[in-house]
């Protein structure tokens, strides 16, 4: 036996790899509620994030300049993830996308309909629209969605380069919510799962790592912390942690102690045989 | 039903009555909850509130951040007319008053220089103002103008009379991102009383506008109350309903809210309902409570020393360094007659630097052209 792979899964050894491009961190930054761009500089820094999303509409491609998001990411060891955050329809998430690839940043997108700004939950029937005209422009596509298992295959059919179901609405730090269909998704994936929104706390990162997702998207709970840093390391532990054991393979959940075979046992004890008896 | 119908089942004999009876109990329950009804609302705006203001303002701060997180949006207005064919006793645009100053709209090259002068400040979301003119300043030359402001700022926004649905669709189709429309007051006396020509007498024209607008497509709703007009705790909950009826039809629009107070001023209108900053305060804190995902905007009508300490207590924008004349950044001299005197007079970057002092994050750009059309490549 392997003792190296079975008992201490290393976690260089076990990459996440997202259209053809190999990353070791499986945590992903939003970088949208940060104080200041040194925070986000410091937080990406501590987590050893290498994927980073940053929404198009707060960035000013034109004209970039000293203290704004971009500023504050290294393109040499961070894929600055572009998304379509604010777009409503499929057009204007496609512009968006466009814009971005015209500007120089590479083709990927994370596609964020949401059409309705209380929830910023976002648009199956967009999203899906809007992926398909971008995969088949060669956008790496990486679409925000309803934890929703049909949608997922559907995107994933479509050529989609991972799925991101929501744990719970944005912002609203309330966890893996929609747990039950996320494990599902992670069934049935083709492709990366990477729950986004609503991860309020490392443990809630580390409960969708153990549940199989690939990877996890936070945004809210590090830049809001304290000390938003601190608070990415602890992200990243817990990610990690979460990924470990999952691949040693989580113990499943049981409501009390059991006895090893209280329903059988009885066939194999040495006396006291209910059996029929001659 | 349009929210001019709805309102009436919220008389002001009833809504004084609501939160005049409110209990410390009633307050505490509101608190406790997180889905807050119009009796919490009523509760939170109380007299019986005013002992609970550090823990609705904890949690008023909490609620901001999680939804908008240590960001603070700034912008900056533009008047583009001071003409007005209303009278509105409060206001320094009213058809009677400052008769010795100029009236003027701007032309388009004036319209270029201003917004050329507030880029080159750092703004990237402007607000376009005109007086209540519509005959002399019609929804055409008001999406004109947006358009040339679009030529310099990712985000245009507009706070302009109350228009046909067809009017906001003009707007729209200029790219106008966002409408702001105060009611002024929610309560029907007073907005008879202090409204005495023009189509801006009509009280439920008014009111229901920026459905209208939501309807034409607009993305961002602002409503308002003009404090000092009337009771401040009556008008914060009508605002409420109106925040939380917006949300429901125009699903698709975000919604803001203001909080323009007038303030004690030597001009022929003394506001008959001061209101103070312990109540500017307890009104904002309540309807974060309420409307824990609305824009707060707040205007340099405050002094510097209170848009301080309001900025981490549930307000997410700001206008700074902000000009309530025509031509007045730029292409205009004094004699142009001005809305209302600003209070905080600090430059956009003293405001920057004092958000960032607070811990957050002063945003310029938070919209982008490519949301409503092709755009070139930059």
């Amino acid at each position: 036996m392997n003792f190296s792979e079975t008992v201490n899964p290393n976690i260089f050894s076990d990459p996440l790899v997202i259209a053809d491009r190999t990353f070791r961190s499986r945590l992903m930054i939003g970088t949208g509620k940060f104080p200041s761009a040194r925070a986000l500089r410091e937080a990406v820094a501590a987590s050893g994030a290498e994927i980073v999303t940053v929404a198009l509409r707060r960035v000013d491609l034109s004209r970039p300049e000293e203290g704004d998001i971009l500023s504050a990411l290294d393109p040499n060891r961070q894929l600055v993830l572009p998304n379509t955050s604010g777009a409503r329809t499929a057009e204007e998430a496609v512009r968006l996308a466009r814009l971005a690839r015209s500007a120089g940043l590479p083709p990927w997108v994370k596609l964020e309909l949401t059409p309705e700004p209380k929830y910023l939950l976002p648009d199956p029937v967009e999203t899906l629209r809007a992926a398909e005209i971008l995969v088949k422009e060669g956008f790496v596509v990486l679409p925000y969605i309803q934890a929703d298992p049909v949608l997922a295959r559907r995107l994933q059919d479509i050529g989609t380069a991972t799925v991101m179901p929501l744990g719970a609405p944005i912002g609203s730090n309330r966890g893996v919510r929609t747990r039950d269909m996320i494990r599902i998704i992670i069934e049935q994936a083709t492709v990366p799962v990477v729950v986004d929104a609503g991860l309020g706390a490392p443990s809630h990162a580390a409960e969708a790592m153990e549940l199989g997702a690939d990877a996890v998207l936070v945004n809210t709970a590090i830049a809001d912390a304290a000390d938003p840093a601190a608070m990415a390391r602890a992200f990243a532990m817990a990610v990690e942690a979460g990924r470990m054991a999952w691949r040693a393979g989580v113990a499943p959940e049981r409501d009390a102690a059991e006895a090893s075979s209280p329903l059988t046992g009885f066939l194999f004890e040495t006396s006291g045989n209910v059996g029929p008896r001659d | 039903m349009a929210f001019s119908s709805e309102i009436r089942q919220w008389p002001p004999e009833r809504v004084q009555e609501l939160i005049a009876s409110a209990t410390p109990a009633a307050v505490e329950r509101a608190l406790d909850r997180e889905d807050r009804t119009l009796i919490d609302l009523a509760a939170l705006l109380s007299p019986a509130a005013r002992s609970y203001l550090e823990p609705m303002a904890r949690l008023a701060r909490r609620l901001t951040r999680q939804y908008f997180g240590r960001t603070i949006s700034l912008y900056a207005p533009i008047y583009i007319s001071n003409l007005c064919a209303a009278d509105c006793v409060y206001c320094g645009f009213a058809a009677k008053s400052g008769l010795r100053l100029r009236r003027v709209t701007l032309k388009d090259h004036e319209i270029h220089v201003e917004c050329r002068a507030l880029a080159e400040r750092g703004f990237r979301h402007v607000l376009l103002l005109t007086g209540e003119a519509p005959a002399k300043v019609p929804p055409e030359r008001i999406a004109a103008a947006a358009r040339i402001a679009a030529e310099y700022f990712p985000s245009v926004s507009v706070e302009v009379y109350a228009m046909e649905t067809s009017g906001y669709a003009l707007l729209q189709e200029a790219g106008v991102e966002g409408v702001t429309l105060y009611q002024e007051t929610y309560d029907p006396d007073t907005y008879r009383q202090v409204h005495l020509s023009g189509q801006k007498m009509d009280y439920a024209w008014r009111l229901d506008a920026l459905e209208r607008a939501g309807r034409a497509g607009i993305r961002r709703l602002t409503i308002g109350a003009l404090l000092g007009l009337y009771d401040w705790a009556c008008e914060g909950f009508w605002m409420g309903m109106h925040g939380r009826y917006l949300q429901r039809i125009c699903w698709q629009s975000a919604l803001s809210v203001s909080f323009p107070r007038l303030r004690h001023t030597p001009s022929r209108f003394r506001p008959p309902r001061l209101v103070s900053d312990a109540e500017l305060v307890q009104l904002i804190l309540a309807m974060r409570l309420f409307l824990p995902q609305a824009g707060f905007n707040l205007s340099t009508r405050e002094p510097a020393a209170l848009r301080d300490r309001l900025v981490t207590l549930g307000i997410t924008s700001m206008s700074a360094g902000s000009s309530t004349r025509p031509g007045g950044y730029a292409s205009r001299g004094e004699d142009v007659l001005e809305q209302f005197e600003i209070e905080d007079t600090r430059s956009p970057e003293t405001v920057a630097a004092m958000i960032r002092r607070a811990g957050l994050d002063p945003v310029w750009k938070d919209y982008d052209h490519a949301f409503f059309r092709e755009t070139a490549t930059p």
